[in-house]
């Protein structure tokens, strides 16, 4: 399970470059949220899956509970920084008229 | 007790209170508080000379970073004590008299501030023991006087001249610096009294040459010796008192203080011996070749200033000498140059100040410092004459001023020197005692030219701003009492020579001292009909007649033509610079996200793949894994191919409905884990980024397909890939190998450590309670920046400014 969920989380790694180098302002801003959820699975990989019960006292032995609060409060943050990035984009296309990244670069001779 | 310490310190705290006065006592100069400064620090000096003149040396400690033997050491002799005078001594003057020079409607505050910076630096250069602070110290008088020369920085001649002393002058400290740790590292000390006293250890290590000529570079910049002097010129466009103090009186003295301190160390070899003196000669003859056609009165007291620094450079090249032969009664005799370039240097500031002062005061009188507009002042103006004559007849070598005494033992040293038969001077060394006195007859026409010119000949009212008349008598009484220590030290030369010389030449030839050889000299201005006399009256004869027929041989210059200058060469290396490096920079800095991220990637790739090969770190020894069920099987195959069909997505609604996918399957994913509150969070924080998504959709443009080539795609490909597998196997790698405990295991106390039996909310809002805090900080914030994002509009004005 560990080998196999680590291999997706490749995987979207991956994915997640390749939108990130793309011309696109929205590809880019699912590339960041795909990033995200890929360093969550691998957080969880790291601690081990499913070696106890859920991490309630007097459920029995428990999962490690640290990286469950880590993740939770990465993925708050990551909510922020994708509706941070999404109305940058809303606004740049708004002022400028474009959302492609090599027609953003200004004036060359600047 | 620390009082010296806290002596270099003080002129670092006035700067910092004197902004606080210059804003709430408005009514009073703010001048008047910090001539406080450098008055006390020179009372509490002179206090200090017994001691020193008896021959004590004080030394006192406070620690900084004694971990590396980097501590502040306070170090009081004959020579700091001498250079400490004269930056507290000549400081209180110059503040004086720019009291009167600099009115309160210009930014006094910063300049005072500005200046007391400078001061506490300059003593702290002149009083560091260890070799670091020293250091530290140098680049602070070199930023503080690029402040000063850009006081008036309105202009742009000021900026220019500021940031070429800076350029010139740090990359001289950087070398410095280097030959520093080349003779620390050698030494194993960053104390210059220890690397004296050890010095017979270092002198034959194989870095003792570079570091010697590394040091030498830092002093010849600081100095302005050819062909470093071009800066000192165009520094004079810092305000008159400024130059007066920084690059005539002090500064530009730092880069001899530091040659002197270093002689004990260095001298003796044939290569300091030709550098120092070699570079000294030649830039006192370029100096003052240079000086004589200047027109510009500031300008011809800039290479006036170049050439006596070459002089006293040369003086001290020549006593280092008499280290190489060691102590005997014959090798004393070369140690008169080193006296003499000490009392020189002493000579110089008073009468350069004085003559500094004096062009102030016509500049501020009648407006310009051009000597085609000006001439016959001498009556309008007879105090400031006189006090120009005297500095300008010390300045030729004349008698009875000061300068005379130190002119006719610089004769005698150079005379000496040709009798030695070491370093070659057998054959080359008669070329010293002629370029110095050719050098001398130039030095005697412009000090001429300075005189005649201003204050001689035909009165030109019409060409001048204002008509000339006397300053108020506060602007004259620092330059009268510098030409009073002018006549003063002709008449009693033996007060410096004793009490401070003396005292500096033991330090200067420590094993001469310890052999008890008698290093001071009486200094006379009557010797009788020696060689010395004759070259000075030469000098005057040959300096007059060449002054009469001047308009003959002016254009002797001509074969000097300002575009082959050293000056346009520096122009021209700048600009090349600048050119190149913004041609490569462009080439790289491509304002496009993708080339960035292509490099951020692509290091990741080479430096994390790399290291993970080159360590050996990819065993994979794979933990018992956790058993799959078909079920899960599903989800995450699911997720892959979403994951993977994202990157061929069309439209947009496709491509947000495939992360949602991925979302949500991590989700389920984290209900798999026993994670339930995370699959309760990331559900809903799904849901409200897809809609998130959608909103945005309305308002953004269709996707487009990416009209990129087929090249760039496969560069990004490659890369995406690349980056992919360095992640899986650096995540592989670690999970067969763990190293620690997990610390978990203190949380499951949770319910009787914080009363909640959920344990990732006990850690959320408990145990790392802060971390959730600044969490909702984020969010907020998060919420601002999207709230002004979407509601703040750029004004209308604004817009108008942007354009301009």
């Amino acid at each position: 399970m560990e080998t196999l969920v680590t291999i997706l989380a490749g995987v979207l790694v991956t994915v997640a470059t390749y939108l990130l180098l793309s011309k696109s302002l929205i590809r880019v801003i699912i590339g960041t949220a795909i990033l995200t959820h890929a360093a969550h699975l691998i957080i969880m990989v790291v601690a081990g899956l499913k070696t106890g019960t859920v991490p309630i006292v007097g459920e029995g032995d428990p999962v490690d509970p640290l990286p469950q609060a880590l993740i939770l409060t990465s993925i708050v943050i990551g909510f922020a920084v994708t509706a941070v990035s999404l109305v940058l984009a809303y606004r740049t296309y708004q002022e400028i008229g474009t959302d492609k990244l090599d027609k953003l670069r200004g004036n060359p001779d600047e | 007790m620390s009082t010296l310490v806290l002596a270099i310190f003080i002129p670092f705290l006035a700067a910092a209170i004197i902004p606080f006065l210059y804003k709430y006592l408005k009514n009073i100069h703010v001048g008047w508080f910090a001539i406080l400064v450098p008055t006390g620090l020179f009372i509490y000096l002179a206090s200090l000379i017994p001691a020193i003149s008896s021959g004590e040396v004080i030394v006192q400690t406070i620690n900084w970073i004694p971990s590396y033997g980097i501590d502040i050491t306070a170090y009081l002799d004959g020579l700091s004590l001498t250079l400490a005078l004269l930056i507290s001594g000549v400081g209180a003057l110059v503040i004086l008299y720019s009291i009167y020079y600099l009115s309160s409607k210009e930014p006094i505050g910063t300049f005072y501030t500005y200046l007391m910076l400078f001061m506490g630096a300059m003593l702290g250069v002149v009083m560091s023991d260890n070799m670091l602070v020293l250091y530290v110290f140098w680049e602070l008088t070199s930023i503080s006087s690029f402040l000063l020369i850009a006081f008036w920085y309105q202009r742009k001649r000021s900026r220019e001249g500021a940031k070429k002393s800076l350029i010139i002058t740090v990359s001289g400290g950087i070398s410095m610096l280097v030959g520093f740790i080349m003779v620390g590292s050698m030494s194993n000390t960053w104390s210059i009294r220890e690397v004296i006293a050890n010095v017979g250890a270092i002198s034959d290590h194989a870095l003792f040459i570079p570091a010697m000529l590394l040091v030498l570079l830092g002093a010849f910049t600081k100095s302005a010796q050819f062909p470093f002097h071009i800066w000192l010129p165009d520094a004079m466009e810092a305000p008159t008192p400024v130059s007066a103090y920084l690059h005539s009186a002090t500064m530009v003295k730092a880069g001899i203080y530091l040659v002197t301190r270093f002689t004990p160390v260095f001298g003796g070899e044939a290569v300091w011996f030709w550098a120092v003196t070699g570079v000294g000669i030649f830039t006192l003859f370029w100096g003052s070749f240079n000086a004589v056609r200047q027109t510009d009165l500031k300008a011809l007291l800039a290479y006036s200033t170049i050439s006596q620094l070459g002089m006293i450079m040369s003086m001290f090249g020549m006593g280092s000498a008499a280290l190489y032969l060691g102590y005997s009664t014959e090798s004393v005799v070369y140690t008169g140059a080193t006296f003499a370039a000490l009392f020189h240097l002493v000579n110089h500031s008073t009468f350069k100040g004085a003559l500094f002062m004096v062009v102030g005061v016509v500049d501020h009188s009648v407006g310009t410092r051009d000597i085609r507009r000006l001439g016959g002042l001498i009556t309008l103006m007879p105090v400031t004459f006189t006090i120009a004559t005297v500095g300008s007849m010390s300045m030729a070598g004349l008698p009875p001023f000061n300068g005379f005494l130190s002119k006719e033992m610089f004769f005698v040293s150079t005379l000496e020197i040709t009798e030695a038969g070491f370093f070659g001077l057998g054959t080359w060394g008669i070329a010293i005692p002629i370029i110095a006195w050719i050098a001398s007859v130039f030095t005697f026409v412009y000090s001429t030219v300075f005189v005649v010119k201003t204050f001689l000949g035909p009165y030109k009212e019409e060409k001048l701003e204002h008509p000339a008349h006397e300053p108020k008598p506060g602007m004259l009484i620092s330059p009268i009492i510098l030409g009073l220590l002018v006549i003063v030290f002709f008449f009693m030369p033996n007060i410096v020579g004793e009490n401070l010389i003396t005292p500096a030449m033991n330090g200067i030839f420590p094993t001469f001292a310890a052999e008890g050889a008698e290093l001071g000299t009486h200094i006379h201005a009557w010797h009788g009909f020696k060689p010395e006399l004759f070259m000075t009256i030469g000098v005057v004869l040959f300096g007059v007649l060449l002054f009469i027929t001047r308009k003959y041989w002016y254009g002797v210059y001509n074969l000097f033509p300002e575009k082959r200058s050293i000056n346009v060469f520096y122009g021209f290396v700048l600009d090349q610079i600048e050119d190149k490096s913004t041609v490569i920079t462009n080439k790289y800095m491509t304002r496009y996200l993708r080339d960035y991220m292509v490099y951020i990637f692509a290091f990741f790739i080479l430096a994390i793949g790399g290291i993970f090969i080159f360590t050996e770190a990819y065993y994979f020894t794979l933990p018992e894994n956790a058993p799959i069920s078909n079920f899960e099987w599903l989800v995450i195959l699911a997720m892959m191919i979403a994951g993977i069909t994202i990157l061929f997505a069309k439209s947009r609604l496709t491509a947000i409905v495939l992360n949602s996918i991925l979302g949500f399957g991590i989700s389920i994913l984290f209900v798999l884990f026993r994670a339930p509150d995370l699959a309760l969070t990331q559900t809903i924080i799904e849901a409200v980024t897809t809609v998130l998504f959608l909103v945005a959709y309305y308002f953004l443009p269709e996707l487009d397909k990416e009209d990129t080539t087929k090249k760039t795609k496969s560069i990004n490909l490659f890369i995406s890939i690349g980056v992919g597998v360095v992640f899986t196997a650096v995540a592989l790698g670690v999970q067969g190998n763990k190293a620690f405990d997990t610390i978990s295991t203190f949380f499951e106390n949770s319910y009787e450590l914080a009363g909640g039996k959920n344990m990732v909310n006990a850690i959320l809002g408990d145990f790392r309670a802060f971390d959730t805090m600044m969490e909702v900080v984020v969010l907020l914030i998060a919420g601002i920046g999207v709230y002004t994002m979407i509601r703040v509009k750029a004004k209308k004005e604004s817009d108008q400014i942007e354009d301009k």
